[in-house]
């Protein structure tokens, strides 16, 4: 493994990891995939037990009130880490980005919540931003196609990242689909309150990742990659979906998303 | 014009099996998109013209009045006349009154939004005086009987085929067995039927771009050439604007056209920009004996001073609808209302109240797209999820929504009965889909898997796998 930091003369970072609701449940190996990563690149990793959601259902259902008791208890949870690591970019933008606004400007939650955000990162922007990581020593038989989750690419920017930690796969071929930066229609609670509109936005994408010619998709959000997993399947779709984390961790012994050995 | 998006849900099943529609829409999603990309990429200051953009509609905003009024003054120097409309219906009676006081029997139209906002075209039918749009696309909608599903591209809804039919039907006066297999020829034939329309019009009305402070001036951007030939010819130009138009001077406008352009067609500049001072001079060779500036409120005043205001440095150029992926699926005309799209969703809650417009700013994946190639920056998202916060305050959203909301975040908010729940629901859910992997029907979960399977959980939670290994 390549690494820029931390040398053994420094102390190892403080990690806390939020391993979102969606890991949680649905697919705790993208959790130890994570957990590997961050080891591996020399960090010290703890999963704070009081963690539940990020508030996003909340917050982008306008109810502020409980949006801002969850993100309070986050914050009580992860403020004393070095760095708090998200395997999503959709809840890692919603600590980094919208925490801070919850709160009465220059109140203590205010800056609180802004000193969290400083150091919360979603997974692969960590590894590779932060700590300067080029390669990941997985390796993987297959080709892929990489979908850009909207928050991690228009909130956190994270585009090129991932693409260059699987550019350092060996057997890995990376096949780009058409419009990969374009939203797959989970968002959310959206989903399943314009279930119609949804269908038609993950049918295009869908197309879009058949195309491309790849045996698997990979993306860097649970919610994204069960949306488009459930729609291949429902297509009857061979191609399998798993997280990127889990592919760069060189866990993919877990049967993929919606599947079973 | 009526509201429908009320009923949004309707119109969005409409929508989505209307064949022609779909097919339509299918054609919008590259073009706009890879054009704007283009000229975008071309100019190295893009970004930063945007930036300049945004600044002077925030300053313009923060100085309305001021410069409102300093326009106002310069319209009247120059002979023309201001008309200050705080309602649709006192807009459309402002019209009328002077298309009366010169016994107007038609009246020609550019593309204006203002009038499809206030209705304009049905009012003047009524009153017996014959609007006619010269606006390719506004001229196919009218001869359909429809709204604009665009604010730039009104009839981008509708297919060649279907416009092939619509002027078989309209232009009696032509041979019924003539070719129409070409755009091309289609746009003769609507420019041969125009051109009669423009020579006998009594008064031309048009919108404005902008309304310059500076100089009392009136722009339009058009491509066509329809709004020269519609404002000079007739007795009178009536130029209907919202107050938001206002900017202070002519460089300020010279900086936004720079990105108009390119982020609504990926033009450098649209063919026609065309500037507007009061009427014919009398060493002017021709131009309108009258001109009149008709600026209308109808509830955007009441957006200054709120987390809306953004909203107002909106320059109509349709890129966020070009790149949404919403409006991509169910077109302009489900939105119910004038405008559609991600600034429809923010706009129309803001104009018709958001007990109206509700769904449109819930109808987003916050996706992001729009705000990303806003010309003006306008934080679209947000906005919409400010329009959410006020849904929930005022107790609009439905009631099952809401108890599901309150229910979920009061786990939320306990993490030992979250994961006490979780840690039943997990390995529960696991063996429950353990021959597939996934579901096809889950109870209560009928809008995510009446199109898609449900992958079932992989077994014990994070948290109770984390804490075994913390334990061993």
């Amino acid at each position: 493994m390549t690494n820029a930091s931390p040398s053994s003369t420094q102390k190892r970072p403080r990690v806390g990891l939020f391993v979102t609701c969606l890991v949680d449940l649905f697919r705790p190996s993208v959790g130890f995939s994570a957990v590997k990563l961050l080891e591996d690149a020399g960090c010290d990793v703890d999963v704070p037990a009081v963690q539940t959601c990020c508030g996003q259902p909340a917050f982008n259902s306008g109810d502020k009130a409980d949006t801002r008791e969850i993100a309070q208890n986050v914050i009580k949870a992860f403020e004393h880490f070095d760095y708090v690591v998200v395997p999503s970019g959709s809840c890692g933008g919603m600590i980094k980005l919208h925490y801070a606004d919850l709160f009465e400007p220059g109140s203590d939650w205010a800056a609180r919540a802004e000193a969290l955000s400083a150091k919360t990162f979603e997974l692969v922007s960590f590894l590779t931003d932060v700590l300067g990581i080029t390669t990941t020593g997985a390796a993987f038989n297959g080709s892929v196609t990489y979908h850009d989750s909207c928050s991690g690419l228009r909130e956190l920017g994270i585009s090129e990242q991932p693409r260059r930690l699987l550019a350092g796969v060996p057997g890995l071929e990376l096949r780009e689909m058409a419009d990969s930066d374009v939203c797959c229609g989970f968002g959310g609670l959206f989903c399943v309150k314009y279930p119609d509109i949804s269908n038609v936005i993950v049918e295009r994408k869908t197309a879009n990742i058949a195309e491309s010619g790849a045996d698997m998709l990979l993306a860097g959000d649970m919610g994204c990659l069960m949306n488009m997993a459930g729609k291949l399947q429902r297509q009857g779709s061979a191609i399998e979906v798993r997280h990127v984390a889990e592919v760069l961790a060189g866990m993919t012994d877990a049967p993929s998303i919606g599947r079973v050995k | 014009m009526q509201v429908t998006s009320p009923h949004f849900k309707s119109n969005v099943t409409k929508a989505l099996n209307d064949v022609n529609l779909q097919k339509a829409m299918g054609h919008v999603q590259g073009g706009f998109i890879q054009k704007r990309v283009a000229a975008a990429n071309a100019l190295p200051e893009f970004e930063a013209l945007r930036d300049a953009a945004r600044d002077i509609k925030n300053h313009t905003l923060a100085h309305i009045d001021l410069y409102l009024e300093a326009w106002e003054r310069k319209v009247i120097a120059a002979g023309g006349h201001v008309h200050w409309a705080e309602t649709a219906e006192d807009a459309r009676n402002i019209v009328l009154d002077i298309c009366r006081s010169l016994k107007a029997k038609t009246v020609t139209k550019g593309k204006t939004m203002i009038a499809e906002e206030i209705g304009l075209n049905e009012f003047l039918e009524e009153k017996g005086i014959t609007p006619i749009e010269t606006d390719l696309g506004e001229y196919i909608i009218q001869i359909r009987n429809e709204g604009p599903s665009h604010i730039i591209a009104p009839a981008v809804h509708v297919t060649m085929e279907q416009v092939v039919d619509d002027f078989r039907r309209v232009h009696t006066h032509l041979d019924p067995n003539r070719s129409m297999d070409d755009p091309v020829t289609l746009l003769s034939e609507a420019r041969d039927v125009l051109r009669e329309k423009f020579l006998a019009a009594d008064v031309g009305i048009t919108g404005a771009n902008f309304l310059i402070a500076e100089t009392g001036t009136s722009v339009i951007v058009t491509n066509e050439g329809n709004g020269d030939l519609t404002q000079t010819l007739p007795k009178a130009h009536i130029v209907l604007a919202s107050i938001e138009k206002i900017t202070p001077t002519l460089d300020d406008v010279a900086q936004i056209l720079r990105v108009l352009a390119r982020s609504a067609t990926g033009q450098d500049m649209s063919v026609y920009t065309t500037f507007s001072t009061g009427p014919r001079r009398s060493d002017d060779p021709d131009g309108p004996g009258e001109y009149h500036v008709v600026v209308l409120d109808n509830g955007r005043s009441k957006m200054l001073g709120t987390e809306f205001q953004e909203m107002l440095r909106c320059i109509r150029c349709g890129a966020c609808m070009n790149h949404c992926p919403v409006y991509h699926s169910v077109g302009g005309h489900a939105y119910g209302w004038v405008y559609p799209g991600p600034m429809g969703a923010v706009l129309t809650p803001s104009l018709v109240g958001v007990d109206k417009g509700g769904h449109l700013p819930n109808a987003s994946t916050f996706c992001g797209r729009c705000e990303s190639v806003c010309p003006m920056r306008i934080p679209l998202p947000k906005m919409m999820r400010h329009w959410r916060e006020r849904e929930f305050e005022q107790h609009l959203s439905p009631p099952i929504a809401r108890w599901g909301l309150k229910l979920w975040a009061f786990a939320a908010k306990r993490p030992w009965l979250y994961h006490f729940g979780a840690g039943i629901k997990g390995p529960l859910l696991a063996w429950l889909g353990r021959k597939n992997g996934r579901f096809t029907t889950m109870p209560l979960a009928e809008g995510w898997t009446r199109h898609r399977d449900l992958p079932a959980p992989q077994g014990k939670t994070f948290q109770q796998q984390w804490k075994a290994r913390k334990a061993a």
